[in-house]
């Protein structure tokens, strides 16, 4: 069985539906909603909380995605995805139809839809060629299926019934409190005659009196139910071809191409999300995947996606960021003055790691990022400040666990962690959980106050957070390289307040 | 109104519409034309201010304003008629806000109905009339109406008029749509219309099947009579459109037929006043024609009681017509009635003179001095100027432009160089003049050069100082006789004191 997710497919267990843990630190949650609204019918939640794709996989899916962005398959994906909607609702409807010929007629609406799709798709894909192995499996497999016995039988015998179908035409003779149904006669087209009859006035353009009817609902209303029935009586071969057509051919759907539909959507999503970025002049790419002890990575460019998407909305502009780690270094220490883009460089780059690892493009013009066998993430979250002992102990308890369960494949995200005390503590257990964490050789990014995290070791590079030169009030949101100085640049935005104490002394009348 | 298409009432009216009406005193003449309908009003302007160069055009109004003449009766008949359907449709308002086909149809029936009516009445009126008219206008009419509005015609329209009203039934056919739904619904006519329905159908046979819905079966009489709506809409349409068309057929007929009565409403007033009427001989535009007898002001004469002066001028051959001569002299009325019948003639009426003959022009405008502008925009002299920026700005070879005391709001010497120029100008442009001054200068140069075969128009002033209204040919001179009003007025009082 043939799946464009995966290469060899995993086992039911693995594509349970958890969210990782690291989900809401990280804003995927968001960013994953974002993606998949809309096309809930698919299920797509839980391809996205599989991140455990292996170095294969994760090339696979790349080679999917680069296929899907010709726009001809993508073009091609889509009509294909519209129709298979559209059978569905047909399947749905004819499932509420009462009436026997009302419904079996929707049901063979959904079968021309499904050949339709099928065959559509099969041509296109073969004139669209595309290159990874994950189309192509597909593709050949349509071809046979599409070359099938059965399905030629099936699209023949449905063209068969809707041509008697059409064929029918019928008349209604409309009189007061009941009506009579007749095989239409070529009678006069009543209006052709009048226009006819008037031609001789015509001089300009005339008021357009048609009405417009409103179709409220796609059922038939008794009176349409019993012309139907009446229509069946005078036309005994059509209708019944069709009734012997349905019963047949009750399952239609090929289960690979049922498949195919639903899990292509994974990638046609998440592309339409990147649009919205692309449209807004920034960068995604794909990403070249580094494993096992070579720990040399870097992201140029990258940017928080589900900031860059408020910020798009808003008009605003995103600030881009870039690091590098090579050689032995393990640890970003990213320090700075606040609200000056720390947390969501911490986030990107957790963001990038998460979204290489499911075979998806990131948010950045070029990178090489690392396969992780588990990304950890602890965010101090404000809403969870209601008790300071039980605080710092949580904190503790839950950096425990990670440092017990990390490995050297690990990926570990830590943002402002030690707040809930003094700075003498928190200088205290920074060092041991630095300690602990470089020498599992874990790869990671670590927030913070503490200046002097970022110069613990040869493994640790520090990172500022940067202000305008000539303005310490205003936040370029740029995080550059650069060793730690210690400046929270607190008094420029006193200043700007005027609540500096020349200012106050002045403002404050005595 | 036209030989070969329908006349536009809605068709814009000329830029300078307003200074026209202003400067050739139009409303005096519109509101004898118009006897204040409204309607006619209206009809009377545009085919005024539509003024047409084409000779072919002019004489075929011409000859259908004879026909008027000679039998008011019938025309005032027919536009009788025409009213009637404009008033009549009224009743029958509510068709175009249908959004039901069947009310619609019923009132587009109701209204057709109407129009036959109306129609048939047309037909006698014209029937009547045939042989007398002798104008191809009224000749073409009364042959089409009695062609396309023939006996066997209306049969035909009201027997499809009885059948709209589906005592039998109505037949609509349909297929299978969508969930094999009923589509295309359309109402067709029965192939025996004179068999009877009822037999054919529940006497049985395995051709029809009857359905007869419950009494209280709501719902369904309400889905009936929507899919009877579905097929009626086609013919609802078509129906209604025929009405919209015979209506506007009727209004239009009702505007080309109401210019005529306006024409004889002038007609009748002018007669009784006992001033004369003629119908113009007209010469193609790029000739240089006016030869007239008795010409006069009829908006002057529509406005005093008295009879008006009128004027003998040949100014055949002339590109240009300068008028000079005494204050108070009629020749602000002899530029006038020359702009009025250069109207009247180009819109196919007769003109009010004893005889007159003239060229088309193609476009007529008039440049007169204004009274101070109130906007303060412009000097009293840069206003003229700029109102003759306008002008050019749409002349054209064969345009007749009329002055009056243009460019006098500065002293003789500029003005009349000015005026020079301009009419130079002009000239070349084979643009036709007439132009009352006081320039003298300008005046005396056009005469010495005696070009253009110039013609010179004085206001006669007898030896005692009185006036005779009347122009005679003769060179400009020096005076306007200003003293003998300075005279008449203070004179006039010092003798009474």
């Amino acid at each position: 069985m043939t799946s464009i997710l995966f290469p060899v497919s995993p086992s039911a267990e693995v594509l349970a539906d958890r969210q990782p843990d690291c989900f809401s630190d990280l804003n995927l949650d968001q960013i994953v909603a974002a993606i998949i609204a809309g096309k809930e019918e698919y299920n797509l939640k839980p391809f996205f909380h599989l991140a455990l794709i292996d170095h294969e996989g994760i090339l696979y899916r790349q080679n999917v995605f680069a296929d899907i962005e010709n726009t001809q398959v993508l073009e091609n994906v889509r009509r294909f995805a519209t129709r298979m909607h559209d059978m569905r609702a047909h399947v749905a409807q004819s499932e509420k139809m009462r009436n026997t010929y009302e419904a079996e007629a929707w049901f063979l609406e959904a079968i021309a839809m499904y050949c339709e799709a099928v065959r559509e798709l099969a041509t296109q894909l073969d004139a669209a060629a595309p290159q990874s192995i994950g189309f192509e499996r597909f593709r050949q497999y349509l071809l046979r299926y599409v070359g099938s016995s059965a399905f030629r039988a099936l699209v023949a015998e449905k063209e068969q019934v809707e041509s008697q179908l059409a064929g029918v035409r019928y008349s209604i003779l409309v009189q007061n409190g009941g009506f009579s149904v007749l095989r239409y006669d070529n009678e006069a087209d009543y209006g052709a005659v009048i226009d006819e009859t008037f031609e001789k006035f015509k001089r300009s353009a005339a008021t357009d009196y048609l009405v417009t009817f409103k179709e409220r609902s796609p059922e038939m209303n008794h009176i349409e139910a019993q012309i139907l029935i009446f229509v069946a009586k005078l036309f005994p071969d059509e209708l019944g071809h069709l009734n012997r057509f349905c019963k047949r051919h009750r399952v239609y759907v090929d289960d690979v191409i049922a498949r195919f539909d639903r899990e292509v959507q994974f990638y046609v999503s998440y592309l339409e999300y990147i649009d919205k970025l692309r449209g807004a002049g920034l960068s995604v790419c794909y990403p070249v995947i580094a494993q096992g002890s070579d720990k040399c990575i870097f992201g140029n460019n990258i940017f928080d996606m589900a900031l860059a998407h408020k910020l798009i909305g808003a008009q605003s502009s995103v600030v881009c960021n870039d690091f590098s780690l090579d050689g032995e270094e393990r640890m970003i220490v990213v320090t700075g003055p606040n609200q000056g883009g720390k947390t969501t460089f911490a986030r990107t780059f957790g963001q990038v790691h998460y979204l290489a690892a499911i075979g998806c493009p990131i948010a950045g013009s070029d990178a090489r990022l690392y396969l992780f066998d588990n990304l950890f993430t602890h965010f101090e979250r404000e809403e969870s400040i209601e008790n300071l002992r039980g605080k710092l102990e949580d904190d503790l308890h839950r950096l425990h666990e990670i440092i017990e369960t990390a490995t050297p494949a690990s990926i570990v995200i830590l943002n402002e962690i030690f707040t809930s005390t003094t700075i003498h503590d928190a200088v205290f257990l920074s060092r041991h959980v630095m300690e602990q964490l470089l020498s599992h050789d874990v790869l990671g990014v670590w927030v913070t106050f503490i200046d002097e995290l970022s110069s613990l070791s040869p493994k640790t590079v520090s990172m500022v957070s940067t202000v305008v030169p000539d303005q310490p009030a205003m936040r370029t949101f740029k995080v550059v390289r650069r060793v730690a100085d210690g400046l929270a640049y607190a008094l420029a935005i006193a200043e700007k307040y005027h609540v500096t104490y020349n200012a106050l002394l002045e403002r404050i009348p005595s | 109104m036209y030989p070969d298409r329908d006349f536009d009432i809605e068709h814009p009216l000329p830029w300078n519409a307003l200074d026209l009406a202003q400067d050739l005193e139009l409303n005096a003449l519109f509101t004898a034309m118009s006897r204040e309908d409204k309607f006619l009003y209206e009809v009377t302007r545009r085919a005024v201010f539509s003024s047409i160069s084409d000779i072919a055009t002019i004489r075929y109004r011409q000859a259908i304003l004879a026909d008027c003449l000679a039998y008011p009766d019938a025309l005032r008949q027919m536009y009788a008629i025409a009213v009637e359907a404009e008033e009549g449709k009224r009743g029958y308002y509510w068709i175009s806000s249908g959004r039901y086909p069947s009310s619609t149809l019923t009132g587009a029936v109701g209204l057709l109905e109407f129009c036959v009516g109306i129609l048939r009445k047309l037909r006698k009126a014209t029937d009547a009339y045939h042989e007398a008219f002798r104008s191809p206008g009224f000749k073409t009419l009364c042959a089409t109406l009695k062609e396309e509005l023939s006996d066997d015609y209306f049969d035909v329209v009201e027997a499809h008029l009885k059948r709209l009203k589906f005592k039998g039934g109505a037949l609509i056919s349909a297929r299978l749509g969508a969930g094999n739904k009923g589509v295309d619904y359309i109402l067709r006519r029965p192939n025996h219309p004179d068999r009877n329905w009822f037999e054919r159908l529940f006497g049985g046979g395995p051709d029809a099947y009857s359905y007869q819905l419950h009494p209280r079966d709501e719902a369904g009489a309400r889905a009936l009579s929507s899919l009877r709506d579905r097929g009626l809409n086609r013919v609802a349409n078509a129906a209604a459109q025929a009405a919209d068309h015979i209506l506007s057929f009727l209004k239009l007929l009702r505007a080309e037929l109401g210019f005529y009565v306006a024409c004889l409403n002038v007609h009748t007033k002018l007669i009784e006043k006992g001033e004369p009427i003629c119908f113009p001989d007209v010469s193609e535009s790029n000739i240089r024609r006016h030869w007239f007898k008795g010409l006069y002001d009829v908006s002057l004469a529509l406005t005093i009681s008295d009879r008006v002066v009128g004027n003998d001028v040949d100014a055949d051959d002339s590109e240009v017509v300068v008028v000079t001569g005494a204050n108070r002299g009629g020749k602000s009325v002899f530029l006038r009635s020359i702009g009025l019948a250069q109207l009247m003639m180009q819109c196919g009426m007769f003109v009010g003179a004893e005889a007159f003959a003239a060229n088309t022009c193609v476009g007529l405008y008039t440049h007169y001095k204004r009274e101070e502008d109130s906007s303060m925009t412009h000097g009293k002299f840069a206003e003229e100027i700029s109102r003759m920026d306008e002008i050019a700005g749409y002349l054209h070879p064969n345009s007749l432009v009329l002055f009056n005391e243009s460019f006098a709001a500065t002293n003789d010497r500029e003005g009349s160089e000015i005026a020079r120029q301009i009419v130079a100008a002009l000239l070349e442009k084979r643009i036709k003049i007439f132009y009352v001054t006081h320039l003298y200068k300008f005046a005396r140069t056009l005469w010495e050069e005696k070009a253009h075969k110039a013609t010179f128009l004085r206001a006669e002033r007898q030896s005692d100082g009185s006036r005779t209204y009347k122009l005679a040919v003769g060179e400009p001179l020096e005076t306007s006789f200003g003293e003998d009003l300075y005279n008449e007025i203070f004179l006039a009082e010092k003798q009474r004191t």
